[in-house]
C-alpha cells in the first residue's frame, strides 16, 4: 500500500459543511428496511425458548411434543449447534452463549428454539419443549461473586495472573495490573489523601430495534443472511465458524440498523436462526422481544471500584490507585482491564497503578457498550478527584487543568501521547459561559473528564465512477449514525466535485472485501481513510483516460477541483475535461472507472471530553432534573459537524440516563426483574434539557483529513459529571450508580444520622 | 535493536521481565522474534496484541515498521462499542 | 381459529383484510399488509416506535387489535408525504439531523403531526412532554426538539 496516511493540514469545500444524509428520506418514509422489515418467500417464524433460571444443569431436554405440533417445521438444540471451535475458547463462548450447552447460566439463557409457520404455533411449541432442570445456587453480585464461599460458575476457571498459578477455580477469571512509578512513594509524598469505594450497576445499551434477522440456508451449502448488525463480515466469521459454512458462501446483508452501542458486535439469534434454516430447509425469520433483548442480549458490567488519589498542597497529584472489579456474565472477558486502562488516562502521574479483576456472575454476557468499561472507572476516579479538589481548597477545573495530561505525558496505560486534547477541552470549559451562570437552591454543578483509545482497523471501500459522472461509494462498515454522508463528503472532497453527485451505500459481504466492525468510533475514521485512497486511486485512472483523450503523456496531466488540467506549455490550448466528460467517454477509454482501497486503518486518535452539568435535586424525594448541559469534545476534523453534535448529545444522554435512572434489577431468584422499557427507564424527551456541544478539532497526525473517532467518548464523562453535580447540590457525596431516588434519599438520610 | 515494554500480565510470558531488548525492523518480525524466544507469546499473539509505537497504537498493521530509538509498548487488544 | 375481516381506511385507502382475533394492528400493518414503517420496539407500549393515528388520537400500533381498525380512518408514515413533497416535519427532521439510526422515526414523526395538529405553537416544554411517549437513543432529543419547533413555524407561516 502506497498510501500515506499522514495529516496534511489542508482546506476543505465539502468536509465540514452539513449536507442532508444520503439515507435520510428512505428514514423520514417508513421506506428504510431494519433488520425486522424484510421477508422472503416460505419463510418460518423463529422463537427461542430460554432458561427461567439463573444456574441450573440441563439435565435433559424433551422436543417431541413440540415437533408434533402441526405447523412446526424444525426445534432445535445445542445437538444442533455441534462445537466446531476446534480449542478456541472466545468462539466456544459465544457458542455456548447462543444455545446453553450443558448449564444454564443466566436467566434468559437461550436452552432450545423452533421454527414454525407463524408466531402463535412457534409459541405454542416452546411451551411444549419440556427441560429438566437441575437448579443450582447463583451468583449475580460482582463482589459476592468474588467471595471464596460464592457459588461457582464454571469450575475450569483458575485466576489468570496471579503470581502463583491457584490450586482451586474461582469466579474471578483474571487480574490485569497497569501503571508505573511507586504509589507507595507516591501516597508518602502526599498532603492530602482520598480513598473510597464506588459502586455502579448494569445497564443496556438500550437500542430501540430488537435483534432481528432472516436466515436462508440452501441444501448445497450456500446462506443467506439478513440482520442489524454493527459488522456483517465479523457476523459472517462467525456464523460460518459455527455453523460449518465456507465463510464466502454465506452472504451477510446488514440491514439499516436502528441503533447498536456496542450491543450489536455480538451474534446471538442469528447462528440459532441458520440452524433452524438448515434443519428446516425453509427461510426462518427470527426477532427477538423487547424481553429477550434485555435478559440475553447487551449489557454493560456491573462494577466496584475503590480509589485512592494523592496530591500535594499546591495540587499536584502525587499518586493514584484503583481497583476494579468488574462483571463479564457467565464467560471470561476484558472488560475490567479496559477499565484498569482507561481510569486514569486524563492525568499526567508519576505514580499510578490499577488493578482489574474480571468477575464471572450469573448475568448475560457482558457486552461491549460505547467506550465499554472507561464510564464507570471515570465515575470513580473523577468523583475522587473532584473531592480531592476541594479538600485542597482548589477549583476542579484548575485542579484538573494542573495535571492534566498532554503531549509527551506517559499515559497511565503505557505509552506516552502524541498531540492530545484533554487540556485544550478542560481550558474550553473553563472560559464556558455555562461555568459562571448563576445556580438556584437545590442546585449543583459538576464537571468531569473522559477518555477513550478509538479504534481503526481492516477496512476495505470501492469507488466506481458512473458514465453519467455520477460516483457511487460502496463502504464495508455499517452506517450506524450518519456515516454514509460523512464518506460522501470525503469522496466529493477528494474528487473535486459536488457532494450531491456521490451516493454511498454498505455493501454486502460478497460484494466488497473483509471490514472490521463498526466499533472503537472506527467507522469514518477507517472508512473515511478507505475513501480517500479509493478516490486517490480512481483519479489517477481518471488522469489516464484524460490523457489518451488528449493524446498527450499522463504525466503531464494533474487533477484540479473535479477536473482534469494539462500542464506544460505545448498544451496551453487544451481546455479542462471534468469528471463527468471524461466518464462519459470511459466506454472508449478502457472501461469502467473505478477506485479501490483496501487498508488497515491504524493510528486513530485518542479523544477527550470534558463535561458540564447542572442538576436540582429535590430533597423530599429524591428525585433529580437536568437544568443544563454542556459537551466539550475534541473530534479531531469534524466532517460533518452536525452528526458529530448527535455523537456528543447522544452519549450524553445514555450517560445521563445512567447516572440517574437505567439498572438491571435482580430478584433474589436471580431472575431480572425489569426487562422492559416500562421498569428499565431510559431518559425520554420530558427528561432532558437542550445539550450543548462544543467540538474542538485538534488534527489527529495519522489521518489525511486529522480524523479521530468521535463516536464513544461522549459517555464516559456524564456519569461522573452528574454525581459531582448531585454531591455538589446535596453536600453527601454520592458513590453508588445510578442516583436514584431512593439511593439519593437513603444518602441523605445516612449524612443527617450521622 | 529496539526495546519492548510489556503490559503487567504480559511480562508473565516473559519471565516476569517487563522491558526486552530485540532486534526487529518491523512488528511481523517483532512477533516472530518474541514468539521464537518466548513460546508462552504466541497463544497471545494469536488472541490479539497492539503495538503502540511513539504513543500511537497499531492494531493490524504487522508490516509498520519501528523506527530505531522509537518507544515501544504492547497492549492488549481491546474492545470498543 | 377464524379469522376476522375487517374493512378499514388506511391513508386513505380502502382497505380489506383477515386477521385473527388476538392479532395487533402492528402486526396486521406490519406482516399481513406490507406497511413496515411502524416498528416494534417493545410491544408494550413503551417506546412510541409503532405509532399510528386512529381517527385523530394517537396510538401504539401495538397496543391495538387488528380487529379494531373496523371502520376506522388510520394514518401512518407511509402516509405522511404528499405525492413526492415531503410533509414539513419529515423534512425539518432532514435539516436538523433529527434522527441517526432511523428506527424511531416514524414513531416520531407521526406523534409530533398529532401535537402540532391540537397545537399549532407548542413552547419548548410541550414539544418535550407532547413527545414524551417516543423514545429516541441515539440523539438526546435536541435536535428532534429543533426540528419540531421549525417545523412548527414553517406550518404556521404556511396556513397564514
Amino acid at each position: 500500500m502506497n498510501f500515506d496516511p499522514r495529516y496534511s493540514g489542508r482546506s476543505f469545500s465539502s468536509v465540514g459543511t452539513r449536507p442532508i444524509r444520503p439515507d435520510g428520506v428512505d428514514k423520514v418514509t417508513g421506506r428504510a428496511r431494519y433488520g425486522a422489515d424484510f421477508n422472503m418467500a416460505g419463510q418460518l417464524v423463529g422463537r427461542v425458548l430460554r432458561s427461567p433460571h439463573a444456574h441450573a444443569v440441563i439435565r435433559k431436554i424433551d422436543t417431541s411434543k413440540a415437533e408434533k405440533l402441526a405447523g412446526v417445521k424444525a426445534v432445535i438444540t445445542a445437538a444442533d449447534l455441534p462445537d466446531l471451535t476446534d480449542g478456541d475458547a472466545a468462539m466456544y463462548d459465544i457458542l455456548d452463549n447462543c444455545m446453553a450447552r450443558k448449564k444454564a447460566l443466566y436467566d434468559g439463557h437461550a436452552v432450545a428454539a423452533v421454527a414454525a409457520i407463524d408466531a402463535r404455533t412457534a409459541r405454542q411449541a416452546l411451551k411444549l419443549i419440556e427441560v429438566d432442570y437441575e437448579v443450582l445456587p447463583h451468583v449475580t453480585d460482582v463482589d459476592e461473586a468474588m467471595k471464596h464461599s460464592a457459588p461457582l460458575i464454571n469450575d475450569a476457571i483458575f485466576t489468570e495472573g496471579l503470581e502463583e498459578k491457584p490450586v482451586k477455580p474461582s469466579n474471578v477469571y483474571k487480574r490485569t495490573q497497569y501503571g508505573h512509578g511507586d504509589v507507595h512513594q507516591g501516597f508518602a509524598e502526599a498532603d492530602m489523601i482520598v480513598e473510597r469505594s464506588f459502586k455502579t450497576e448494569q445497564t443496556h445499551q438500550g437500542y430501540i430495534e430488537p435483534h432481528a434477522c432472516v436466515a436462508s440456508v440452501n441444501p448445497d451449502g450456500t446462506a443467506d443472511l439478513w440482520v442489524c448488525t454493527q459488522g456483517h463480515f465479523v457476523y459472517r466469521q462467525h456464523c460460518a465458524q459455527l455453523l460449518g459454512l465456507e465463510a464466502s458462501k454465506l452472504r451477510v446483508t446488514s440491514s439499516e440498523i436502528g441503533g447498536g452501542f456496542g450491543g450489536k458486535t455480538h451474534v446471538w439469534a442469528e447462528p440459532v436462526a441458520l440452524a433452524l434454516s438448515r434443519k428446516a430447509g425453509r427461510p426462518v425469520k427470527l426477532v427477538m422481544t423487547r424481553d429477550e433483548v434485555f435478559r440475553a442480549s447487551g449489557p454493560t458490567s456491573a462494577t466496584s471500584i475503590d480509589v485512592k488519589i494523592g496530591a500535594r498542597n499546591d495540587g499536584t497529584i502525587t499518586a493514584a490507585e484503583a481497583t476494579l472489579r468488574y462483571s463479564c456474565g457467565p464467560y471470561a472477558g476484558m472488560w475490567a482491564e479496559i477499565g484498569a486502562m482507561t481510569a486514569f488516562a486524563c492525568y499526567k502521574l508519576e505514580n499510578v497503578k490499577t488493578v482489574g479483576y474480571e468477575v464471572l456472575v450469573n448475568r448475560p454476557k457482558t457486552a461491549a457498550y460505547r467506550a465499554p468499561s472507561a464510564p464507570m472507572a471515570a465515575f470513580a476516579v473523577e468523583s475522587a478527584v473532584d473531592e480531592l479538589a476541594k479538600d485542597i481548597g482548589m477549583d476542579p477545573v484548575d485542579f484538573r487543568i494542573k495535571n492534566a495530561a498532554q503531549e509527551g505525558t506517559r499515559a497511565s496505560y503505557g505509552p506516552v501521547y502524541g498531540p492530545i486534547g484533554i487540556g485544550p477541552t478542560l481550558e474550553a470549559v473553563k472560559n464556558h459561559p455555562h461555568m459562571k451562570a448563576p445556580l438556584k437552591q437545590n442546585q449543583g454543578r459538576g464537571m468531569a473528564c473522559g477518555f477513550w483509545f478509538n479504534f481503526g482497523g481492516q477496512t476495505c471501500t470501492d469507488l466506481n465512477i458512473g458514465m453519467d459522472g455520477s460516483v457511487s461509494l460502496a463502504v464495508g462498515t455499517v452506517d450506524v449514525g450518519g456515516s454514509r454522508a460523512s464518506l460522501s463528503l470525503v469522496a466529493a472532497e477528494e474528487l473535486g466535485i459536488d457532494y450531491s453527485q456521490v451516493k454511498a451505500v454498505v455493501a454486502d459481504t460478497s460484494s466488497l472485501g473483509y471490514n472490521d466492525m463498526t466499533d472503537g468510533s472506527r467507522g469514518t475514521f477507517s472508512s473515511s481513510m478507505a475513501t480517500i485512497s479509493a478516490a486517490r486511486n480512481a483519479i489517477k485512472v481518471l488522469r489516464e483516460r484524460a490523457a489518451q483523450m488528449w493524446d498527450i503523456p499522463v504525466d503531464d496531466v494533474v487533477w484540479e477541483k473535479g477536473h482534469a488540467v494539462a500542464k506544460g506549455e505545448k498544451h496551453g490550448n487544451l481546455g479542462k475535461l471534468s469528471l463527468k466528460e471524461i466518464a462519459a467517454q470511459s466506454g472508449k477509454t478502457g472501461g469502467p472507472i473505478a477506485g479501490h482501497s483496501e487498508l488497515v486503518a491504524d493510528g486513530a486518535g485518542v479523544s477527550f471530553a470534558t463535561h458540564i452539568c447542572d442538576i436540582e435535586v429535590d430533597p423530599e424525594t429524591g428525585s433529580t432534573r437536568v437544568i443544563r448541559y454542556t459537551v466539550v469534545q475534541d473530534a479531531g476534523k469534524a466532517v460533518h459537524p452536525t452528526y458529530v453534535e448527535g455523537q456528543y448529545q447522544g452519549g450524553a444522554a445514555q450517560g445521563i440516563g445512567w447516572a440517574l435512572n437505567e439498572e438491571y434489577i435482580y430478584g433474589k431468584d436471580g431472575r431480572l426483574q425489569n426487562p422492559g422499557f416500562l421498569d428499565y427507564r431510559i431518559p425520554v424527551c420530558s427528561d432532558l434539557p437542550m445539550i450543548d456541544t462544543q467540538i474542538l478539532e485538534i488534527p489527529n497526525p495519522n489521518h489525511p483529513y486529522g480524523v479521530r473517532g468521535v463516536g464513544e467518548t461522549s459517555i464516559v464523562p456524564p456519569l461522573a459529571a452528574i454525581a459531582n453535580a448531585v454531591s455538589n447540590a446535596v453536600g453527601v457525596r454520592m458513590t453508588h450508580i445510578p442516583m436514584s431516588p431512593p439511593r439519593i434519599l437513603a444518602a441523605l438520610e445516612a449524612e443527617r444520622e450521622g | 535493536m529496539v526495546e519492548v515494554t510489556l503490559w503487567g500480565s504480559l511480562s508473565a510470558a516473559a519471565g516476569g521481565q517487563s522491558k526486552l531488548d530485540i532486534e526487529a525492523k518491523d512488528i511481523r518480525e517483532l512477533f516472530r522474534k518474541l514468539a521464537e524466544q518466548y513460546p508462552a507469546f504466541e497463544p497471545l499473539i494469536d488472541r490479539g496484541i497492539a503495538v503502540a509505537i511513539d504513543g500511537t497504537i497499531y492494531r493490524d498493521t504487522w508490516s509498520k515498521e519501528l523506527p530505531p530509538g522509537a518507544e515501544i509498548f504492547l497492549l492488549p487488544r481491546l474492545a470498543g462499542g | 381459529m377464524a379469522g376476522v375481516a375487517v374493512s378499514t381506511t388506511i391513508n386513505g385507502d380502502h382497505v380489506e383484510y383477515l386477521c385473527q382475533p388476538d392479532e395487533t394492528l402492528l402486526d396486521v400493518l406490519r406482516d399481513r399488509l406490507g406497511l413496515t414503517g411502524a416498528k416494534e420496539g417493545c410491544g408494550t407500549g413503551d417506546c412510541g416506535a409503532c405509532s399510528v393515528i386512529v381517527d385523530d388520537r394517537l396510538v401504539c400500533s401495538c397496543l391495538v387489535l387488528g380487529a379494531e381498525a373496523e371502520g376506522r380512518q388510520i394514518e401512518t408514515i407511509e402516509g405522511m408525504a404528499h405525492g413526492d413533497q415531503l410533509h414539513p416535519l419529515q423534512q425539518k427532521f432532514l435539516e436538523h439531523a433529527a434522527l441517526q439510526c432511523g428506527i424511531c422515526t416514524p414513531g416520531f414523526l407521526i406523534a409530533a403531526k398529532d401535537l402540532l395538529a391540537k397545537n399549532p405553537d407548542p413552547t419548548e416544554e410541550e414539544i418535550r412532554f407532547g413527545l414524551a411517549g417516543n423514545l429516541c437513543r441515539c440523539t438526546g432529543y435536541d435536535k428532534i426538539v429543533r426540528a419540531v419547533q421549525d417545523a412548527a413555524n414553517v406550518m404556521k407561516e404556511g396556513s397564514r
